[in-house]
């Protein structure tokens, strides 16, 4: 009984150090002098491997989500003899919910595993070690760049997610099932809101991609150098990021459309 | 992978976003809300508002004008008191105007529904901040029922 | 003869491992310096203590006479333009070619013109043998020559001292040839200070004008070569000779190899107590 509470207190000191780490690491990574010109052919590359490697995956989840919504909406709307109502339900699942928080868990699968990996497989190979013995710090060379390349990328890909997906809905809803395509539109104009919809889903997957970047950077930059250390560190990556961004998500909307 | 085609990839990444928040603006939300741009405001005093909220569409013949911005109670009674933007496109209803509540369909929302009274020469228009004098109430179905029940038994 | 490092009685150590229990060694300047001693007695933890990346429990480590530990970031930062590491992996950065690699320090500590920058990178390439294989990326080198492009990117910014973590390791015995000759050759011509942690002895005792050697948590022996060779030792003679058994014991430590057979009632208790 003793030893179960002594762990558990361990666990909490630790998780609690882990959190006070990972802030310290993003503060000496984001503060301090900035340097444009150093700066921006980095962030155009991890744009480059953050964001546009992540858009395919991206667009044809947003499709298909899209499609579903169309599809399952219709059949349920249908029986209320409601179907006019289903561009602003899959409007609305998409950019209040699914655009912001399926786009974060992609993310952290698809861009959030691979930043863990490859930064753990600079510590391993000692790139990192070298980067400061040049008197080059690390955090601000290899860390921040990073991070703002997914913080700038998210919400955009969220933002492609939610019209890929209204569009998909669109594509059943109207194309095939026949719901009246000017009623389609102009029931999803009339109830969504610019401010309310599209600015808090915006700001979602904001937090959002802060959240999960950082996790990722946190995990790799501070993963054991060995190949197991790396695994582990990338499983990690996806299990944190994912339950982070669901527990989020319930506190955001609660705050939002509470 | 050179810079120039990591470059040209981005800005590609970039339009498409800019492309889909085009979209989400333009034809998903609506952006061309009647209350964007100048509004004045009109308030009017009801006896019982319903189901009405903040945000809720004035409608004059079923065509949204303005919304809702404020609910209270005022004065000594506590008059339900709701204050409405209205677009300065709509700006010249008469003081003889009258402001219901009603419901769009069985179960729809509330909404209030403005409907312009007559014009002559002693009748001004409303301005600023003045008053929508003829008002009717939200029917609850609740008293509407009360009511029913009571002609019943007076027969 | 002037000492550009110096190790001032060091304790360190990792979690609840005692790595070092007062380690005292000079470096002289301008000559090769070999630290060797048995696997696992923190050699490498010795470079990083020195270039700031960790700091002693107890005891000085002194860089040109300065408190490495005491220094500030930005101090730091400077101290280390001073001085470079060749790691055991070599380090190259793997996103980029082994040209930019070796251009890297002077792009991020220089403002020298492309042109000139060129010509610099050229000169280290051409300093290893590696001019040539510019625009090769590190996945593509053999290890040897991964390690020679590391060393012309380490030798970039010109240091005053150059460490060099376990340079032989892993190298067949022509690559070895270049890398010996290459780190005596580039110590002469560009009055460098190597350190070589080794445990590669032939070649370390080889090239080093002094030599370090470390085991049990401290220095056992410093001198050079000749004087080591003749060293009275029984360590020092074990470890230069490579014989398996002697005062580094060729066992782990455990208990009478007659106990642990037999003794199984007398056993501690404890394997697989744990859960």
């Amino acid at each position: 009984m003793i030893a179960m509470l002594q762990r558990l207190g361990h666990a909490t000191l630790e998780n609690i150090r882990g959190v006070g780490a990972a802030s310290i690491m993003l503060f000496q990574a984001l503060v301090g002098k900035p340097q444009p010109l150093k700066m921006f052919p980095l962030l155009v590359r991890q744009l480059y491997v953050v964001g546009v490697q992540s858009m395919l995956i991206i667009l044809i989840s947003g499709l298909f989500i899209g499609m579903v919504l169309g599809l399952q909406g219709y059949t349920i709307l249908v029986d209320f003899g409601a179907e006019q109502a289903l561009g602003p339900m899959v409007a609305l699942s998409l950019l209040r919910e699914l655009g912001p928080v399926v786009t974060a868990l992609l993310f952290a699968g698809r861009a959030g595993s691979a930043l863990t990996a490859e930064i753990g497989l600079m510590r391993a190979t000692e790139q990192l070690s070298s980067l400061e013995m040049m008197a080059v710090d690390p955090l601000r060379r290899v860390v921040a760049p990073r991070f703002w390349a997914g913080v700038i990328t998210m919400p955009l890909l969220a933002f492609m997610f939610s019209a890929v997906g209204i569009y998909g809905g669109f594509m059943v809803g109207v194309q095939w099932l026949g719901v009246d395509d000017g009623a389609f539109w102009s029931v999803m104009q009339s109830n969504v809101e610019w401010q309310q919809d599209i600015i808090n889903g915006f700001i979602k997957s904001l937090v959002f991609a802060v959240v999960v970047t950082w996790i990722a950077l946190y995990k790799g930059y501070t993963a054991a150098p060995t190949s197991p250390g790396i695994s582990a560190a990338t499983t990690q990556t996806v299990v944190y990021s994912s339950l982070a961004v669901l527990g989020l998500d319930f506190v955001l909307t609660a705050i939002m459309f509470g | 992978m050179t810079t120039r085609t990591m470059e040209l990839m981005v800005g590609v990444f970039v339009a498409a976003a800019i492309a889909a928040l085009v979209f989400l603006g333009l034809q998903v939300a609506n952006t061309s809300d009647s209350t964007r741009g100048e509004t004045y405001t009109l308030v009017a005093k009801f006896d019982n508002i319903g189901g009405l909220k903040v945000r809720s569409p004035v409608k004059v013949g079923g065509v949204v004008v303005g919304r809702v911005s404020r609910i209270s109670l005022e004065g000594e009674y506590y008059e339900p008191m709701v204050e409405m933007q209205i677009s300065t496109r709509y700006n010249a209803f008469p003081e003889t105007s009258t402001a219901s509540i009603l419901t769009s369909g069985l179960l729809g929302e509330q909404y209030v529904g403005l409907e312009p009274g007559f014009i002559d020469d002693f009748v001004e228009m409303l301005a600023e901040g003045d008053e929508i004098p003829n008002t009717n109430s939200a029917i609850v179905l609740e008293n509407l029922i009360g009511q029913f029940l009571f002609s019943q038994g007076d027969e | 003869m002037e000492n550009i490092v110096e190790v001032k009685d060091v304790y360190f150590n990792r979690g609840e491992t005692k790595i070092y229990e007062g380690v005292s060694l000079e470096v002289p300047r301008g000559k090769v310096t070999g630290i060797m001693g048995p696997s696992g007695c923190g050699k490498t933890t010795l470079l990083r203590l020195i270039g700031g990346q960790l700091k002693a429990h107890r005891g000085q480590v002194l860089f040109d006479k300065v408190e490495v530990a005491t220094l500030g970031r930005s101090d730091l930062y400077e101290t280390r333009k001073r001085m470079s590491m060749l790691f055991q992996s070599g380090a190259l950065f793997s996103e980029l070619t082994v040209f930019e690699n070796v251009a890297f320090p002077l792009r991020e500590h220089t403002k020298l013109p492309e042109s000139i920058l060129q010509t610099v990178v050229k000169m280290k390439l051409e300093a290893v043998g590696l001019r040539g294989a510019g625009q090769l990326m590190p996945a593509e080198l053999s290890g040897g020559m991964a390690r020679r492009a590391a060393l012309a990117r380490s030798i970039a910014l010109d240091p005053e001292l150059i460490m060099y973590d376990e340079p032989f390791a892993g190298q067949d015995p022509i690559s070895m040839g270049v890398l010996v000759t290459l780190i005596k050759e580039l110590n002469k011509t560009l009055g460098l200070t190597s350190i070589v942690v080794s445990h590669d002895i032939h070649e370390v005792m080889s090239i080093a004008d002094h030599v370090v050697i470390m085991a049990n948590k401290k220095v056992v022996a410093q001198g050079s070569p000749e004087a080591l060779q003749n060293h009275d030792s029984a360590l020092v003679q074990q470890f230069l000779s490579g014989a398996a058994d002697g005062p580094v014991p060729f066992h782990y430590a455990a208990k009478t190899y007659h106990e642990d057979l037999l003794g199984h009632e007398n056993a501690p208790q404890k394997q697989g107590g744990s859960s």
